[in-house]
């Protein structure tokens, strides 16, 4: 991975129907994608995950703004003319061609000479593990295999860029945890750039390079996922990435009041009424009455094995949730009722814009 | 033990009852004509014993030949020109946003559908009687069309069927693997659109075949079809070869039909 950029979006709206009945899919998104990145698009549904890929596919124009593959523009040209290709979230293979001749598509219509085309198809098959398979009807192979062609078939013409809508939602879990690591192979060993859709967070996180995280046609934050994870920018993006505790204060030098009367101690101080986030796991529980900690009553409690979670209240009746490393005998459980301190791990609380 | 039966909203007493007479009515003439196909006695229908007579002399007869081989020249053409037609039709209809007029455009391709088939012959005569006379070509090509004609929306529906059950995003993914329109249209969505073009074929084909009204009004001399060659037998004393050309046309219907069947019968 380099810093060069492949694909730019600069300033791209997209709006569907008309006057006051225009959706605005896409609001002025702007972002690059770097050379030979795996990037994800992350974000609830309805938030232009999809519409951002098929404009930079090509099947759908911009309302505004432009598109630039490797700095030349590409906003109006067809999909056929763009070094850029798509797996298909349905997968969308020829039902009436053979596996072979599915991945060798995309080369006999770019004209390549019949013998690259033949010794690239069976490289792509052997690349997917598909090469018993080149004979059949796509009709004929399960649904990780059909994944496997259109997988097969999109990388054979070697675009600059591999556009992924959502490509393993249609697979069971077992599979799904397979294929995200033959995807997170493909992609090392081929060096393509990979843009990646899904609404998976967790997806997200263990398979990108960076992460953007869009909603309401907006994209939030874009990062690598320890950044995005530790260092949410606002409200939404805390929240939709993993679990997170809101604490609303004010600013009073280097820490942040709450209603409850604690001043907590923050990295980078904002001015006026703040959002403090704090991920379950970086709550700590403490002896009731310790110097600087928060109390709080236990409420409930779950059990996960390596984990135990606990819901706390603070006096005004906000709602924390705590993630702590549970003991093999469940020595030190809380129970409910029971009067605790709270204490937050330094530099992981987040002020966050509101 | 009998169980009693569930009380049912949906049956009508007795309609059992009349769909199997309505069916017996249908297809009782029909077996009696193959049965009499068969027959060796001369009579049309008083029954003389089992014999292949008929068939022979059908076969035997030029007129016979000579009038199915207009009939078959005539149905393949109008079977090619409306299929064509029709493609183009069902592919300018369906794949593109509904448009102002849609369903008025559907009514007109469906209108010999619904036009009394006379109404169509006049007009049809008409039209070929004045080419007739400013060209003074009096060839098969004026039966051709005029079926052709009558034939389209027979072509139509299954091929507009096959084109409305067509994924999109096939045609999206070729265009993105780098087919133009053209290529698009040759490589993927005419070998998914085949079996449609093919059952419109012979549903055309056999409605061609099947023609009297508008063949006898627009013929020239000479240009019988079966059809309209048995009509002529009418006129006259009615032999048992007319059973037997029937049965075979009726053979053929039931291939062609079956093919049909077949090509546009639902997968999985
Ligand atoms: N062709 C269209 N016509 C009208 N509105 C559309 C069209 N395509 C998308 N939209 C709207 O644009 C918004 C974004 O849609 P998009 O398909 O990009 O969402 P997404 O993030 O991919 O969602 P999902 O996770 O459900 O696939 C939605 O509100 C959708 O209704
Ligand atoms: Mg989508």
């Amino acid at each position: 991975m380099t810093d060069e950029v492949t694909i730019s979006a600069r300033n791209v709206v997209k709006a569907f129907g008309q006057g006051n009945a225009a959706v605005r899919a896409l609001d002025d998104v702007s972002l690059d994608i770097r050379k030979g990145e795996f990037f994800t698009l992350l974000g609830p549904s309805g938030c232009g995950k999809t519409t951002l890929l098929r404009l930079i596919a090509g099947f759908e124009m911009p309302t505004e703004g432009t598109i630039l593959l490797d700095g030349a523009d590409i906003t109006t040209l067809p999909p056929n003319r763009r070094p850029v290709n798509t797996v298909f979230q349905s997968y969308a293979l020829f039902p009436h061609l053979t596996v072979a001749q599915n991945v060798a598509f995309g080369l006999q219509m770019l004209g390549r000479p019949a013998p690259e085309v033949k010794a690239t198809t069976e490289r792509m098959l052997a690349l997917v593990k598909l090469e018993a398979m080149a004979g059949r009807k796509t009709s004929q192979l399960s649904g990780g295999q059909q994944q496997r062609v259109a997988l097969a078939r999109a990388l054979a013409p070697q675009p600059k860029v591999l556009l992924l809508d959502e490509p393993l939602s249609a697979l069971d879990l077992k599979l799904r945890k397979e294929m995200q690591v033959e995807l997170k192979r493909l992609q090392t060993e081929t060096g393509i750039t990979f843009v990646f859709v899904t609404h998976d967070q967790e997806e997200a996180l263990t398979m990108s390079d960076r992460i953007g995280v869009m909603s309401h046609g907006k994209l939030q934050q874009v990062g690598a996922p320890r950044d995005i994870y530790t260092r949410p920018v606002n409200r939404f993006v805390a929240s939709f990435i993993g679990e997170t505790n809101f604490l609303s204060g004010v600013t009073e030098g280097a820490g942040v009041r709450l209603p409850v009367g604690a001043v907590v101690p923050v990295d980078s101080p904002r001015a006026g009424t703040v959002t403090l986030a704090v991920r379950p796991e970086h709550v700590r529980i403490v002896a009731p009455g310790e110097a600087g900690a928060i109390p709080a009553t236990v409420t409930g409690s779950v059990y996960f094995g390596t984990d135990m979670n606990y819901q706390l209240a603070l006096a005004d009746g906000t709602e924390i949730e705590a993630c702590v490393v549970s003991g093999v005998t469940g020595e030190g459980a809380l129970s409910k009722g029971e009067q605790v301190g709270l204490r937050f791990t330094p530099g992981a609380v987040q002020v966050l814009e509101d | 033990m009998a169980r009693a039966r569930d009380f049912s909203v949906t049956e009508l007493p007795g309609a059992t009852l009349v769909s199997m007479l309505v069916f017996v009515a249908l297809y009782a003439p029909i077996l009696v004509l193959i049965v009499y196909s068969f027959n060796a006695g001369e009579s049309v229908a008083v029954w003389g014993g089992l014999s292949l007579d008929w068939y022979r002399a059908a076969w035997a007869n030029d007129q016979v030949k000579e009038a199915t081989w207009v009939s078959l020249k005539v149905a393949t053409g109008a079977a090619v020109l409306s299929t064509a037609l029709a493609t183009m039709a069902a592919l300018g209809t369906t794949r593109r946003p509904a448009f102002r007029g849609q369903t008025f455009v559907y009514v007109m391709i469906n209108q010999p559908l619904m036009v009394p088939e006379i109404v169509t012959a006049v007009a049809l005569l008409l039209v070929t009687a004045a080419i007739k006379k400013a060209t003074g070509y009096t060839g098969l090509g004026y039966l051709i069309v005029a079926h052709a004609a009558f034939c389209i929306p027979f072509a139509y529906l299954p091929i507009r069927a096959r084109l409305e059950g067509m994924d999109l995003t096939l045609e999206t993914a070729a265009a993105d693997l780098y087919a133009s329109r053209w290529q698009t249209f040759r490589r993927v969505t005419l070998p998914l659109l085949m079996p449609g073009i093919l059952a419109g074929a012979m549903l055309a084909f056999v409605t061609s075949l099947d023609d009297v009204v508008i063949t006898e009004f627009i013929k020239s001399p000479g240009q019988d079809t079966l059809p309209t060659y048995m009509l002529g037998q009418l006129r006259r004393a009615m032999k048992p070869d007319v059973n037997a050309i029937s049965t075979l046309l009726l053979a053929l219907t039931l291939v062609l039909l079956s093919a049909f069947f077949l090509l546009t019968r639902k997968r999985k």
